[in-house]
């Protein structure tokens, strides 16, 4: 057994087209699901933000969001839109759009009260300022939360696998067809994949940083899927932060 | 008489205070050039506040926890009451010592009651006497009792700081350690803790080491001062009268800065000097001389000289009834005739 | 291996037929409440036993081996970049994956399956239990030294109740998670909320079972972040102070 661990490898190498291809399809399920999650959250969550109101919905829907088990969800479509590709994405769509949504309004609810109103006071209109002011500095904190979603999507899409979607899932789902060699290789290759995009979108942050913020971003530690994620709890009508140390639910498959 | 045995013999006051020496302390951190300590040595005596006073950096606080063993010596030895701190277990140490820090550091998850009485409890008081106590102290700091149930968070700045010197003295332990205890509080209620605290010790008299980087603090709060520079070199060790009147050397000149002449005379009530009984012979009538009473400062009653173009005053008792007249050149004799302190404690 | 082909292949789905089948359930529409609760017995009610079973165990053991690692890790610093990078990479590993190779090393059954549960945990316990004990502020360690208790009383009296808010959001996210991993357990072995799921996947799609196991998954998750949420104010008494209760 521990033989296939190494022989995995050698699946890589000698199958890596098919290996390929499912990267492709999982990849493709994943931009998709993300790039939906993200219209449907990112706006939506900058404006609440921005207005600063519905602070109890947008801060908890990601506390609901995390706690929905992924197969449930896939499993809920399924009478709905019958297996295949629509289902998966369906269901990743609903369980990224709350990272993305609650980091989105607290990355605008949460831009300095100060510059806000220094900006107000020389004259912006509330459109520039939302544009010119809170989104520059919120766009870190967004992107953060786009990322936790990206990487969430990523290994959850793999569960996809059984229910028609394709991706890796269908390799790992496939063990007669495959062997625990391919379900191993397909295993690096997911992991290695979820680190690529980690990064991606760590860089992307860095990326959108202004420059004066750039010291206060915290980083991830040499790649791994750990970092200070805000988990915003509400306790009576008061907002308050409390930083633990989540791993990204990212590989929550 | 040293400002704490003023004010014990007018409070009647019981004794519980071990003394304290530094016997040729050293203390040198591996992999620095320096030493922080090179070799400190003193002695306070029982039931008197010590301050160690200095420019940052000076070793003053290092030398402050190597005596609860919060840092460990390096060289030398601290002995309380006869016994060296190296025959204790530390925790065992700690808990005869009373310890308060500037940023007081109660626990926040725990009343203030609970917080006071920590240390009783580890040392297993029996609930009643635990109760008995933390009422007690809860009144001593003047703090009403149902705060006793309140969290930290819910009390001020200058609360939370009695509490710590509550929590500090909970054990009645003869030897307290206050590091910059009040640093942290704003400069109105930092004046009304120091008077506080000046109150306590009148009633309790325990040995006390303070820290302190305030020179200002240090005449206040200190029976005697201990100044020290880079190295933790003692450069003087006195009572504040004499410090103020003959320093040292040049540092400690700069150190209690060139007014020591105004702070000496601050130090003194015209009360407590002999004043003129003639009445002095200038413009001044009878209704038109500027009275203060006899617990007016010197320094106080210069103040007031100056605005009334130096004429002598007219000094009263708290009832109104006269003393007799103080005049500028009646200050400046008391000043340059007046002994400085009747123990003079060598370094 | 289950996959779920499209209906009109396999010629529909396998209705459980009890000679009085209602017309909800001939038709598979999407939620039988009928079928449901008559079934509630056989089906659903052992599934969801099974599933808070399985989750009690994976978070209790995880959290006594996350918590003593975690306190080690505290007094040895050096101690917590190699657990936090093993917690992550077993962490990362897919849990359909993680299922199916455990399989060959200790085959079908519970241990295999509270193996892998149990290495989710890992990661979130250790960082939160740590990051607790690493947040509280250093005068208070100080005070707590220096006015005479011991580094073990330090850390039972002072120490683990300052964490304790960050340990419960910790064993909140865990528990949350586990339930939802504990779904897929299903795909090796016949257990938990995951088997009605997976059985209507191979039995061609009977709808109530998705509906009705999925439903019941995500209250079960729902309820029990609320609990804990619950939980959390009641073990600080001294937060709600702050608050201003």
């Amino acid at each position: 057994m521990s033989n296939s661990f190494v022989e995995a490898f050698s699946f890589i190498e000698h199958h890596g087209d098919l290996l390929l291809d499912q990267v492709k399809v999982h990849l493709e399920i994943s931009a998709e699901s993300v790039a939906i999650a993200i219209l449907l959250g990112g706006p939506l969550g900058v404006l609440l933000g921005h207005l600063h109101r519905f602070s109890f919905l947008a801060i908890n829907i990601s506390n609901v969001g995390r706690a929905l088990p992924s197969l449930a969800v896939l499993a809920i479509g399924l009478p709905y839109v019958g297996v295949g590709k629509l289902d998966v994405i369906i269901a990743l769509v609903v369980l990224a759009v709350p990272p993305i949504l609650t980091n989105a309004y607290v990355a605008v609810d949460q831009v300095d009260p100060d510059t806000v109103d220094a900006a107000k006071g020389i004259g912006l209109r509330p459109l520039q300022v939302l544009t010119k002011v809170e989104l520059p500095q919120a766009l870190p904190l967004i992107f953060a939360g786009i990322r936790t979603s990206a990487v969430f999507v990523v290994a959850t899409a793999t569960l996809g696998g059984i229910f028609g979607g394709g991706g890796l899932g269908a390799v790992i789902n496939n063990r007669e067809s495959y062997g625990l060699d391919g379900i191993i290789a397909a295993c690096y290759v997911l992991i290695v994949l979820t680190f690529a995009v980690q990064l991606l979108f760590v860089g992307l942050e860095r990326a959108v940083t202004p420059a004066g913020m750039r010291a206060t971003r915290s980083s991830t530690r040499s790649g791994f899927t750990r970092r200070r994620a805000t988990v915003v709890l509400t306790e009576g009508g008061v907002t308050q932060e409390e930083q633990s140390d989540l791993v990204d639910q990212g590989s929550r498959t | 008489m040293t400002k704490t045995e003023t004010a014990a013999a007018q409070a009647g006051s019981r004794m519980s205070a071990a003394p304290l020496e530094f016997r040729n302390v050293s203390k040198h951190y591996p992999g620095s050039a320096t030493p922080a300590i090179k070799d400190l040595s003193f002695t306070v005596p029982a039931g008197e506040v010590c301050v160690l006073v200095g420019p940052s950096g000076c070793g003053k606080t290092t030398a402050m926890r190597l005596v609860n063993r919060m840092i460990d010596l390096t060289g030398g030895d601290i002995l309380i009451d006869g016994a060296s701190i190296a025959d204790r277990q530390p925790a065992q140490l700690r808990r005869e010592i009373g310890y308060v820090i500037q940023q007081i550091g109660l626990f926040p998850h725990v009343n203030i009651l609970n917080n006071i009485t920590m240390v009783p409890r580890l040392l297993g008081w029996d609930r009643k006497r635990i109760a008995q106590r933390g009422a007690e102290l809860l009144e001593l700091i003047g703090l009403p009792q149902e705060m006793g149930s309140r969290f930290p968070s819910q009390l001020s700045g200058g609360q939370r700081q009695r509490v710590g010197v509550a929590r500090a003295l909970a054990a009645d332990p003869p030897l307290m350690l206050m590091d910059e205890p009040f640093g942290a509080i704003d400069p109105i209620n930092r004046e009304r803790l120091q008077n506080e605290f000046l109150r306590l010790q009148g009633e309790l008299r325990k040995t006390v080491v303070f820290v302190t980087h305030d020179i200002d603090e240090a005449i206040k709060m200190g029976d005697r001062i201990a100044i020290l520079r880079d190295g933790g070199e003692l450069v003087q060790f006195d009572t504040p009268e004499r410090i103020l009147a003959e320093p040292a050397d040049e540092f400690v000149a700069q150190f209690v800065g060139a007014d020591r002449g105004l702070k000496r005379m601050a130090l003194t009530t015209v009360g407590e000097i002999e004043l003129d009984q003639t009445p002095p012979a200038d413009t001044a009538s009878a209704t038109d001389r500027e009275t203060v009473s006899s617990t007016t400062t010197l320094r106080d009653a210069l103040s007031i000289m100056m605005a009334d173009s130096l004429r002598p005053l007219r000094v009263v008792d708290a009832d109104g009834g006269d003393l007799g007249y103080v005049s500028i050149e009646l200050i400046n004799q008391a000043i340059h005739h007046r002994p400085t302190g009747d123990m003079a404690v060598s370094v | 291996m289950y996959f779920l082909a499209p209906a009109a292949d396999s010629g529909g789905p396998v209705i459980p037929n009890f000679g009085k089948t209602s017309s909800c359930v001939l038709d598979n529409k999407t939620f039988c409440w009928d079928w449901f609760r008559s079934n509630w017995g056989s089906t659903f009610e052992p599934a969801l036993i099974q599933h808070i079973e399985l989750t009690a165990i994976a978070v209790g053991i995880g959290f006594v081996i996350a918590f003593t690692l975690a306190i080690t890790a505290h007094r040895a610093r050096w101690m917590v970049t190699p657990v936090t990078l093993l917690g992550s990479l077993l962490y990362t590993i897919p849990s359909l994956a993680a299922f199916e190779i455990l399989v060959s090393i200790t085959g079908i059954n519970w241990y295999t399956v509270e193996i892998a549960l149990v290495s989710y945990t890992l990661l979130i316990l250790f960082t939160n239990i740590l990051a607790g004990l690493s947040s509280i502020s250093p005068e208070v360690l100080d005070a707590a030294h220096g006015i005479g208790l011991t580094s073990r009383q330090t850390l039972i009296r002072v120490e683990l109740p300052l964490a304790l808010p960050t340990i419960i959001a910790g064993l909140r996210v865990a528990v949350v998670t586990i339930i939802s991993l504990a779904t897929v357990a299903a795909y090796i072995m016949p257990t938990g909320l995951g088997k009605p799921i997976f059985d209507a996947i191979a039995s061609g799609g009977f709808n109530t079972k998705f509906i009705g196991a999925g439903v019941m998954c995500i209250a079960l998750a729902l309820v029990a972040d609320g609990l804990f949420v619950v939980l959390q104010r009641i073990l600080t008494p001294w937060a709600a102070a702050r608050r201003g209760v």
